[in-house]
């Protein structure tokens, strides 16, 4: 009985002492939330902030999404799961629709907690305020390339809960305004912003200016190139920008380049390091060190966690460090894109005049004398991958004009009085079988050429490219065109083509719209402009127009910026097998079209600015629908 | 064991069963059918293109339901009873909307109220008058005359008028699986003739379908003469 005493006594003291603290006890620091002051008071914090909305940047082409990078026919994915992309006709409305305002109330909200802080350094809050103007910018941007004219919210808004929403909604600015942001804001902030060619994952001087050459230079062409189609725009000028204003931007966006040309953003160039021009030009995407051709990336780091993938699904799948790769498969239409070294339009030299084919001593012979940029951006048959070759050829043609091959990857066969030998390459390319070179063809362009890239564990560090020299030369070149300095055009046109190898210079009366829609095709393949340039320049429901490509077709008209690419073609080698012939192991080459691409892409008016969702439009009554749709 | 699965099932049976009359709405069952129409001639236009939207305001959020017309000018739409309002998206169709009232402008008001068949008056672009096709040999021609029916302010030309050929009784320029189409000369659009072959692979199928269709400058979707089936 006593001890019942004892221990209810014993607890009474404890509660009536134990509480005597309680607002200390009850106020604590959170351990895991950071409060305003402390987030704007330490730079390195602050830092982590603004590394979160650099991380939220829209990428249209992302390189950790490997078929974002080669949408639009430019390439086969040997994937089956991805067949149904060519199987398709119709884009949805919907396709590449972006409407993140959240994105936008964060930045909004950085910069206006930034913007009081005291504990910053001027130098440092200067720079991080730049940066979230640039960020924002850069948003606007993604935003009306894919939907024309939004709504520019400039401060994070907080809804009163009077039941009322309706000062929350804002209607579409027009299109030519919200460029006219970007541009603006690109002005603003680039002397805020550092001139430093070194810093290349965070905004710069340079980047300021290359984004705004590249959006002037995208509501100049909108402008110009709009008034053919008439049927895309609307009356507010939410979609669509007025012809008259087509010079104004074409002179921003050649004056901007041009600073960032002239040096003022310090001291960018083209790429040149390695005597082999292919190499060259695929290391612009993974030389990390010294590359003064880069701008502004996303940058990727080996063992922190930020890596991606590119490598692993698209290595040459034989031979590869992981049993996976060979996704994407370049076309021959994009193939045969690629001008010889003297400069000329010419078909991959499959078959001589009188329709006969052209033998091969060595299999990669018939791709010899291209612009070096063809092996720089593909794989091509008899070409090496981190030093191992390729493995693609179809199987042995025979004499009586049959074909031996295999349906799975390097399969033996009794050819012959050879016995059984190996008929099919282990790269394929065999006709639905995924992971092969269904085209013909591997992809090239960002592959990670260091060792175990390839490694699920390992993977690859190498960059997201938003914004490089090339890409503004070629900017400047189309804006002094459109301006009538073809001369000047020329000029810029000729430093990218020396540096493929192409030993015919352009003189200024050499620049045509068609150059310069031919030049960005190849140079900047699988970097998420063709899209966005097809749009601008109104050509794409033409491109993409719906209708089949005859087999007949595919070699004609190289170069032309109407040509067709509603479908995916390869070219595949076969061996000859003819004792006592002289043609006996050489190689020839035959045209195919994937059995799996039945479709053929059709882009409609509808698709020049992405669909905005009906739950945004309910939301807000204020909002217009894009046409067409 | 058993039992226990036994009565895990028939819970389910139950759980399954029993929401029948309480949270589940009886489907649409009303018709609206109808065609669209000019001179109450259906206007045929291309596979799965051309579309108009029904709106049923007075329920909140709205979106619209989409109806596509079928080739040869007829639609079809299963609904619940109510208000609706029909109307064309800007640039649907090889054809101009008519004007209803000043007000109201192109937008059609319907009650629905039980199965319905209504007719949508447009005004095409061009029509293609007496399309004939016959074989003859190995090829197929194609014989018609275009009328140009707007011929005010909005008038258009003609970019081209094209023959196609097909195995499946879907025939339209936005077809993956046309086997044969041919563009034909319209400078005089009173005899627009054109001859296609018919590719070697079909020559042992019983019959084809085939139709002309024309593209509009300037418009998206094209017009197109009804399908006819032609015996090999």
């Amino acid at each position: 009985m006593m001890k019942k005493y004892i221990y209810i006594a014993t607890i009474t003291a404890l509660l009536c002492v134990g509480c005597a603290n309680d607002e200390d006890f009850l106020n604590r620091e959170p351990t895991d939330i950071l409060t305003e002051e402390q987030v704007f008071s330490d730079p390195e914090v602050t830092l982590s902030v603004i590394a979160d909305l650099y991380d939220r940047y829209y990428d249209f082409a992302w390189i950790q999404d490997w078929s974002t990078m080669s949408r639009f026919n430019i390439a086969f994915w040997s994937e089956a799961g991805r067949y149904g992309s060519f199987q398709n006709s119709d884009y949805g409305y919907g396709d590449w629709g972006t409407w993140d305002y959240g994105y936008i109330r964060d930045i909004n909200l950085f910069i206006e907690r930034c913007e009081p802080a005291t504990e910053l350094s001027d130098a440092d809050k200067q720079r991080f305020l730049a940066e979230a103007r640039f960020l924002r910018a850069s948003y606007y941007f993604e935003l009306v390339k894919r939907m024309g004219g939004v709504p520019l919210v400039l401060e994070a808004e907080e809804y009163d809960f009077s039941g009322d929403p309706s000062y929350l909604q804002h209607p579409r600015e027009t299109e030519a305004a919200i460029y006219d942001f970007v541009i603006s804001e690109a002005e603003a902030v680039k002397e805020l912003l550092p001139t430093d060619i070194d810093t290349k994952s965070r905004a710069t001087k340079g980047a300021a200016l290359a984004m705004e050459a590249r959006a002037a230079l995208y509501a100049g062409s909108i402008a110009k190139y709009g008034a053919g189609t008439p049927q895309v725009s609307l009356p507010g000028g939410e979609v669509g920008i007025p012809a008259s204003k087509a010079n104004g931007y074409y002179q921003t966006a050649l004056t901007a380049a041009q600073e960032i040309i002239n040096g003022e953003a310090g001291g960018y160039e083209l790429y040149q390091k390695k005597p082999d021009l292919a190499d060259n030009f695929a290391s612009i995407f993974y030389d990390k060190i010294g590359n003064n051709e880069a701008i502004f990336v996303e940058d990727y780091k080996l063992q922190s966690g930020k890596v991606h993938g590119f490598t692993i699904s698209n290595q040459p799948r034989f031979g590869a460090e992981e049993e996976e790769g060979g996704r994407t498969n370049p076309s021959l239409n994009f193939v045969q894109s690629f001008e010889t070294l003297d400069g000329q339009y010419e078909p991959i030299p499959v078959e001589d005049a009188s329709g006969n084919p052209v033998y091969y001593d060595n299999i990669g012979d018939i791709f010899e004398g291209r612009d070096a940029r063809l092996a720089g951006t593909v794989i091509l048959p008899g070409s090496s991958f981190k030093g191992r070759q390729v493995d693609i050829w179809a199987g042995y043609q025979m004499p009586d004009g049959s074909v031996i091959s295999g349906d799975s990857r390097g399969q033996q066969k009794e050819v012959g009085d050879m016995g059984t030998v190996q008929v099919v390459g282990f790269d394929g390319p065999i006709d639905g079988l995924e992971f092969t070179a269904q085209t013909g063809f591997y992809i090239r362009k960002f592959q990670d050429p260091k060792a175990a890239s390839g490694q699920r564990g390992v993977q690859s560090d190498l960059w997201q490219m938003r914004y490089r020299y090339a890409e503004v030369l070629l900017n400047a070149a189309e804006a002094a065109f459109e301006l009538g300095q073809a001369d000047v055009a020329a000029g810029y046109l000729n430093q990218i083509r020396s540096r493929a190898g192409i030993t015919t210079s352009l003189s200024a009366g050499d620049v045509t719209f068609d150059r310069i829609v031919h030049e960005r095709y190849i140079e900047l393949a699988f970097e998420g402009h063709f899209l966005f340039d097809i749009k601008r320049w109104r050509i794409a429901h033409q491109v993409l127009d719906g209708v089949p490509i005859e087999a007949s077709e595919v070699t004609g008209n190289i170069g032309a910026p109407l040509k067709r690419k509603t479908q995916p073609y390869g070219l595949w080698p076969y061996k000859i097998y003819d004792p006592g012939s002289a043609n006996n192991g050489k190689y020839i080459y035959k045209i195919v079209k994937p059995a799996r691409v039945t479709g053929a892409d059709r882009f409609r008016l509808g698709n020049y600015y992405s669909k905005i969702g009906d739950d945004v439009i309910n939301n807000n009554p204020k909002i217009i629908r894009n046409p067409n749709q | 064991m058993k039992a226990r699965y036994l009565i895990i099932l028939i819970g389910a049976f139950i759980i399954l069963a029993s929401c029948n009359d309480i949270d589940n709405f009886d489907e649409p069952g009303t018709f609206l059918t109808g065609n669209v129409v000019y001179n109450q001639d259906p206007v045929p236009v291309g596979n799965n293109e051309v579309e108009f939207q029904l709106w049923q305001p007075g329920f909140g959020t709205l979106t619209p339901l989409g109806v596509r017309i079928a080739q040869d000018g007829s639609f079809s739409a299963r609904l619940y009873n109510g208000d609706y309002k029909l109307v064309f998206v800007d640039g649907q169709g090889p054809f101009r909307t008519n004007i209803v009232n000043e007000q109201q402008q192109d937008t059609i008001f319907i009650d629905i109220d039980g199965d319905k068949e209504i007719s949508i008056e447009v005004t095409p672009y061009y029509l293609i008058q007496n399309a004939s096709f016959n074989k003859t040999g190995n090829s197929i021609e194609g014989t018609c005359r275009l009328e140009k029916i707007i011929t005010d302010a909005d008038a258009k030309n003609i970019e081209r008028v094209t023959l196609y050929v097909n195995e499946t009784q879907f025939v339209s320029d936005n077809g993956d699986y046309n086997d044969a189409r041919i563009d034909g000369d319209f400078t005089n659009p009173n005899a627009v003739s054109m001859t296609v072959e018919i590719p070697e692979m079909l020559a042992s199928k019983e019959y084809l379908y085939t139709r002309i269709g024309v593209k509009i400058a300037g418009v998206e979707d094209m017009i197109y003469s009804q399908v006819e089936k032609i015996d090999l």
